[in-house]
């Protein structure tokens, strides 16, 4: 049982970094029904900005967070002004190649800039304290990023429920000409799309900076693909699909680990995709309806 | 108050409004009627910048708005009821009559709109925090126009609020539409039936096939032998 929960604990932290991914994958989906490959790239940018700001600026994590979140929501903006929304009206194959070149783009500059190598996440910047609850290993590592990606989640909640800017955004993806109508202005709630999605991935980058201790320019890959996996697993296009998805990936995930073996944990990720796309394809929360047009 | 002057609208290679050129008169009342796929609804979407004309102007209280950006079309206080209705389904009642008001800050204003909107309205204040998407079609109907007047039109474009509601309602409807324009909105109507856009309008169009071919007095319009013919069924 011990074991289990310790299991579930890191599940949660894990987990709790996909979901921040997810959501921008979803929120992007949601209101233009790309997939923006270049999303886990975007995360390892914000994994850099927070490495430098620690190293060079000598910031604590906070103001590491605000920077990565802050620049990663402009280039979220920049990528969709300059690669997709030229492509607006085109074939969705065509937008979703993009993505793909966007996302390579955003990998092999990094690498002709700051090389292949991997970088140590300092740790001082994030002095790791354990503590042992009821026979249970919980760092302040996990707390801090569960109590974090929560605040995110909740904070986004409350943009896209309670804000005229969140409205918008509802409005947009349900009846982009309805919308239209009311005197919204898609161009602008798109950008505003990009950029929340994006400052979460950026906030996803930092956090997973703290937990694995490394980051790389190919970074972004492997947790951009499980995120992907989640927002479907959750219902693309979902906000509480994505965030619940996310946490289910994450769990899954340690659980594998923990009691299979780490080897079969990515296989199983992307085997849990396959069971979605034959069983409900439309994920948890998603209704079946067809798609709108 | 809205002129247009011999617009052109393409579909690609389909040429949907042909010359087309009408005027609505503050205060008024004015139809447009025609068969399915005439132009009536790309009329609308024209004025509202959802379309774009090869050639014209459309003009608005002295404003050249036929390149205007739709969300400065609704600023400059145009605002569309959308053929369908097309009220956000998964939002709120309440949502969706805010969302109508995106482009204004005045709370007060608004709050006091919304009031009048639930006054005329009062199914929609019973339904206030229900998903638009669960009303009824005559609810939905009177959330869309509620929506739109949330913008503070002057001037309400609509188009075939009738379609698909029982003939009471259609009643009710046209009802409504009566009441907001004898409150100061002028009225763009786009309809099918028109035997009832006839009769609470002013001026009128006959198009066909992206032409107008007639124009006149509602009256004029409702005794004339071709429109009897091809509209009123005899």
């Amino acid at each position: 049982m011990v074991e289990f929960m310790q299991q579930m604990v890191n599940g949660l932290s894990l987990g709790a970094i996909y979901a921040l991914i997810a959501l921008g994958y979803t929120m992007v989906y949601g209101i233009i029904l790309l997939i923006n490959f270049a999303h886990g790239d975007i995360m390892m940018v914000g994994a850099y900005v927070g490495f430098f700001s620690i190293t060079m600026l000598g910031s604590n994590v906070f103001v590491a967070l605000l920077f990565a979140m802050l620049a990663c929501a402009a280039l979220g903006v920049l990528i969709e002004k300059i690669a997709y929304r030229p492509l607006r009206n085109s074939t969705r194959i065509a937008a979703l190649i993009t993505a793909i070149g966007a996302s390579l783009f955003l990998e092999y500059v990094t690498i002709f800039f700051l090389t292949p190598e991997q970088r140590v996440f300092p740790a001082e910047a994030f002095p790791m304290h354990q503590y042992q609850i009821m026979g249970l290993y919980i760092s302040n590592k996990d707390i801090f990023i569960i109590v974090l990606a929560v605040v995110l989640m909740v904070l986004l909640q409350y943009i896209v429920k309670r804000t005229r800017a969140g409205k918008a955004m509802r409005a947009v993806s349900l009846d982009q000409e309805a919308a239209v109508l009311m005197g919204i202005s898609v161009d602008k709630t798109i950008s505003f799309t990009f950029a929340l999605g994006s400052a979460l991935a950026a906030a996803a980058g930092v956090l997973i900076g703290i937990y694995y201790g490394t980051i790389n320019p190919l970074m972004g890959i492997i947790p951009g693909l499980k995120a992907f996996v989640a927002a479907v697993l959750g219902g693309i296009g979902i906000i509480p699909g994505a965030m619940v998805g996310g946490f289910l990936m994450g769990i899954l995930e340690t659980m594998v680990s923990g009691y299979g073996s780490s080897m079969y944990r990515d296989a199983v990720a992307f085997g849990v995709l396959i069971l979605i796309l034959l069983i409900k394809p439309t994920g948890i929360f998603g209704r079946n309806e067809s798609e709108k047009v | 108050m809205l002129n247009i002057q011999g617009i052109d609208v393409y579909y690609g290679a389909i040429h949907a409004l042909k010359n087309l050129s009408l005027d609505v008169e503050q205060g008024s009342i004015v139809t447009l009627i025609g068969a399915n796929g005439a132009g009536k609804t790309t009329t609308l979407k024209t004025i509202s910048g959802l379309l774009r004309s090869k050639s014209g102007a459309i003009t608005f209280k002295n404003h050249d708005i036929t390149r205007l950006a739709p969300e400065k079309i609704v600023a400059l206080g145009i605002s569309q009821v959308p053929e369908g209705r097309r009220v956000f389904s998964t939002m709120s009642v309440l949502e969706n009559l805010e969302t109508g008001a995106y482009l204004r800050r005045d709370k007060k204003a608004i709050a006091s709109d919304m009031e009048e909107v639930f006054t005329r309205f009062p199914r929609l204040l019973e339904r206030k925090k229900q998903l638009a998407g669960t009303l009824s079609g005559g609810e939905q109907q009177m959330l869309a126009i509620g929506r739109a007047l949330m913008a503070r039109p002057e001037l309400m474009l609509m188009d075939e609020p009738s379609m698909g509601l029982a003939p009471l309602l259609v009643k009710e409807i046209f009802e409504i539409i009566k009441e907001i324009n004898s409150r100061g909105t002028t009225i763009l109507l786009v309809e099918q039936n028109a035997h009832m856009a006839l009769s609470i309008a002013h001026q009128a169009y006959v198009i066909e096939t992206g032409e107008i071919v007639l124009s006149g007095s509602a009256k004029e319009l409702m005794n004339s032998e071709a429109v009897k013919k091809a509209y009123l069924g005899g």
